[in-house]
């Protein structure tokens, strides 16, 4: 064991992670971020072609997290037993350098103002009464305002493609009209549109909503980012979700970053490093550093440090907390404790359109970002009144590429055959002339939703995995239908030849087995009451103060748009007040 | 593998039209031309003769020859099973494979302490005994095919068990596989001719579509290229 000590630890080679190891090396900190995966650079697992492999990569998962080592349980309910997670399938998180942000799509969101005073909002337009029983409602403490700068910024070294709306108050594009206020352009255009695409635009226009270009982390044109990195353009190549990019188009800690951070001396990464615990004093209220199992040589080691960043992903940054005793773990039926509460996921439900037999919409052309929506029945866009939900879905046609194996197993869709006879001609027809839209929606926590350690399994290093309690609730169900009935309309007027409309089925479970999304939120929520927050509005741990912890997890609910803007935003917001509140004194930022 | 120029011609008129190339004259050098170098050769290194004889018959069955081509054992969806086999995702190191191993709600999905190939193995024995029950001491791949596919869907849809295997549990690993097979890069042992991917009009390895991004409905040209560079 070899004990050492630097200014700052961050946990996990994320985008969180990363950003926060940028921002704190320029701060003139020395700064080791453990990642407990593989050495990961695009030269190597980008190259092409081994990187377009379907086989290999989606569906064999090359680069996400290999379950054997550790997993996590779950259950439906609280009188159930959790099963372990055992094989991946309705989420896939990432691991090794990069994090999902080597893999991910790169739909590349802010955030609906709205949605970051939920709580009150809600209140003031239907009163106190609308929040169903059950539902934990919250605010998340910080304004839109006061982030802006910091989606502008993410934005730039994400070389971001979009269209605005709005810039300093005034119309300056045809982007989406239910975006908030702009300070700056995008870095570049948005995206083509494929055919899929641009009938979806024509069909939503026609039926009176608004449709605009999703904005993509997925570069239109050549592009230099503030760090100096260079960026290709992406050529639509459609192995994008869950591959790395060979054009070195698509927005990862691992080009966007990295090659920033790794010039600078002051910062060290060390690979297959797996941070078992953080360290705590005898109080529990500093943290002194952390141990971690070092996989090549299976060797602990104790490393010290004055800051600890938790970035390893929502629901590890939840069990790490966990396993370091940083806070009090959620109690749902005392109803007392935070880490753990408010854990939440998003709804997703795919519908299917087919086209005339003269109509190719050619599906493996694609880019994991691009595409076209509609904000119409997004967050509070809408009346809720005379439908007695909350939340909300950005609906949208996002051709990311669609490849063989995958189509092929997903079967034709309608009630065609998944095998045997029948099933060829199906799928030839729908891999050749349809297209699928997507209700993308929000997920509200609930006291009954929550993370914790599970009592029976354990990983590979001997600790327990953390439980899952999830479930669909009614509030989530209606609203995902209301939103997928919204979708009808369009699809008749791109002149469909049928139709199967996916919905959330009332009383529906949990399917582990089915892939949704990788957009879970919550857990380790910030806040401005320490009773139902983690972290304050600058994602510093109520409890210990030297401890921030930066993701999704700091989500009160889940939202209609996906996640990562919202995550390097609040990276960037942290690291700001990091630098010019924290490390001139040391301390709580917010009185508790 | 070689494929007879006719052949190349009307694959490409085939990709052009709605219609599959398959539906043109001139499959049947196709289908020779596969069978010649293809499936047939092969020798399993995982499966035992009775084993081999099942998947053979099960992959014909899933994946079934039709007016659009070959069925899946001749597209090489045997070999590309039998192979992955031995590959860390037959051995199950990529899944949480630590006890305790207790039944659930299917919607918590796999909980199963069989790795694919164990799987196979305890699964096809017991089906083929499930098979001889119930066809005079027949084994499945001796079945002739509406009976093999009557007891596919009886595995697919029943609740019956293969050993510790629920059979549709069963199925689908077969029917995953078997569709990996037949539309994977033909690298792992399937897809042969890049029959599987012409199929659909899935390009395979191109992956550049600068110039394609919005054909308004046209499709798309070329066909596909595997990875070392075959093409069809
Ligand atoms: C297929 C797919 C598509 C997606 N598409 C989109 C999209 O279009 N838009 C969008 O907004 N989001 C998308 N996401 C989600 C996005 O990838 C995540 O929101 C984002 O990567 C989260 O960043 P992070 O830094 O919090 O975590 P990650 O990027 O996952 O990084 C966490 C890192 O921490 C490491 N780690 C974990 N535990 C430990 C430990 N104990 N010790 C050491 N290291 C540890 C992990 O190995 C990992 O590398 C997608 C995800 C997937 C899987
Ligand atoms: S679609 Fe574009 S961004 Fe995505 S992997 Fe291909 S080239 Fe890269």
């Amino acid at each position: 064991m070899c004990a050492k000590k630097v200014d700052a630890i961050v946990i996990g080679a994320g985008w969180a992670g990363s950003i926060l190891a940028k921002e704190l090396t320029e701060a003139g900190l020395s700064v080791v971020m453990l990642e407990r995966g593989d050495e990961r650079a695009t030269a190597v697992e980008g190259d092409y072609p081994s990187s377009i492999d379907e086989l290999r990569g989606a569906i064999r998962h090359r680069l996400f997290q290999n379950l054997s080592q550790s997993t996590v349980t779950i259950r439906n309910t609280l009188d159930q037993e959790a099963l372990p997670y055992r094989r991946l399938a309705a989420f896939l998180p990432g691991e090794g350098v990069g994090g999902a942000g080597l893999h991910w799509s790169g739909v590349h969101f802010r955030v609906a103002p709205d949605d970051l005073a939920l709580r009150t909002n809600v209140v003031a337009r239907y009163g106190k009464n609308f929040i169903p029983e059950g539902m934990n409602l919250q605010d998340y403490g910080v304004t839109y305002e006061e982030l802006e700068p910091f989606f502008d910024k993410a934005e730039k070294v994400f070389g971001t493609s979009g269209e605005p709306y709005t810039i300093n108050g005034k119309i300056a594009g045809n982007g989406n009209r239910f975006a908030p206020d702009r300070s700056d352009a995008f870095p570049l255009p948005a995206m083509g549109e494929v055919y899929s695409a641009s009938l979806f635009r024509s069909a939503a226009s026609n039926v009176g909503y608004h449709p605009y270009a999703l904005p993509a982390a997925n570069a239109s044109a050549q592009y230099t980012n503030p760090y100096g990195v260079q960026m290709g353009p992406c050529n639509f190549c459609g192995y994008c979700s869950g591959y790395d990019c060979y054009m070195y188009s698509k927005a990862s800690p691992n080009v966007n970053i990295l090659p920033a951070l790794r010039q600078d001396p002051k910062f060290t990464l060390i690979t297959k490093a797996h941070v078992l615990k953080v360290n705590l004093d005898a109080d529990k209220k500093k943290a002194t550093g952390v141990s971690y199992l070092d996989l090549r040589t299976r060797q602990q080691v104790e490393l010290d440090a004055d800051l600890v960043i938790i970035s390893a992903f929502q629901f590890h940054n939840v069990h790490l907390m966990l396993l370091s005793g940083i806070g009090q773990p959620y109690d749902p039926k005392q109803n007392t404790g935070t880490v753990g509460r408010n854990f939440v996921y998003q709804t997703i439900t795919t519908s299917r359109a087919w086209l005339s037999p003269k109509q190719y919409t050619n599906l493996f052309v694609g880019a994991g970002g691009a595409g076209v929506a509609i904000d119409d029945f997004n967050s509070m866009n809408f009346d809720h009144g005379p439908l007695g939900f909350v939340g909300g879905s950005p609906v949208w046609v996002n051709q990311a590429g669609v490849k063989p194996i995958a189509a092929a197993i997903g079967g034709p869709g309608g009630k065609a055959p998944t095998w045997g006879e029948g099933y060829k001609d199906a799928m030839v027809d729908t891999y050749r002339h349809s297209l699928t839209i997507d209700a993308h929606g929000s997920n509200m926590a609930y006291r009954d939703v929550y993370l914790d350690l599970d009592p029976t399994y354990n990983n590979a290093y001997g600790q327990p995995l953390l439980r899952m309690t999830f479930n669909w609730k009614d509030n989530d169900i209606r609203m995902n239908q209301y939103v997928v009935g919204k979708i009808e309309p369009i699809i008749k007027a791109m002149g469909a030849t049928k139709y199967s409309l996916g919905m959330l089925k009332d009383g529906e479970v949990f399917d582990t087995r089915r892939y949704q999304t990788t957009h879970l939120g919550g857990g380790a929520v910030m806040g401005t009451d320490p009773k139902t927050s983690c972290i304050n509005r600058y994602l510093q741990s109520w409890d210990v103060s030297n401890v921030f912890v930066i993701g999704a997890s700091a989500f009160p609910q889940g939202m209609g748009y996906n996640p990562t803007g919202m995550v390097a935003a609040l990276a960037y917001w942290a690291a700001y007040h990091i630098r010019t509140t924290y490390l001139k004194n040391p301390g709580p930022m917010v009185q508790a | 593998m070689k494929i007879p120029s006719s052949t190349r011609r009307n694959f490409t008129a085939g990709l052009l039209g709605s219609t599959s190339f398959w539906m043109y004259g001139g499959h049947k050098v196709w289908a020779d031309a596969l069978q010649s170098e293809g499936a047939l050769a092969y020798k399993p290194q995982y499966f035992n003769h009775e084993e081999w004889q099942f998947i053979n018959a099960a992959c014909a069955r899933i994946f079934p020859a039709d007016a659009h081509g070959p069925d899946g054992a001749l597209l090489g969806a045997p070999e590309f099973i039998d192979r992955q086999m031995d590959t860390p995702y037959g051995h199950g190191q990529l899944w949480y494979m630590s006890g305790p191993f207790r039944a659930g709600a299917p919607n918590l999905g796999y909980q199963l302490p069989l790795p694919p190939r164990d799987l196979y193995r305890q699964a096809i024995a017991a089906a083929n005994m499930y098979v001889r029950d119930h066809h005079q001491g027949q084994v499945f791949a001796q079945l002739a095919a509406p009976e093999q596919i009557a007891v596919l869907k009886a595995f697919e849809q029943g609740k019956m068990m293969l050993g510790d295997v629920p059979a549709h549990a069963f199925f689908e690993q077969l029917r995953q596989n078997t569709l990996e097979g037949v539309f994977s890069d033909p690298l792992y042992g399937g897809n042969k001719g890049l029959a599987g991917w012409t199929l659909l009009g899935f390009p395979g390895a191109r992956a550049d579509f600068m110039d394609w991004v919005n054909q308004k409905g046209a499709p798309y040209p070329f066909g596909p290229v595997s990875m070392s560079g075959e093409t069809a």
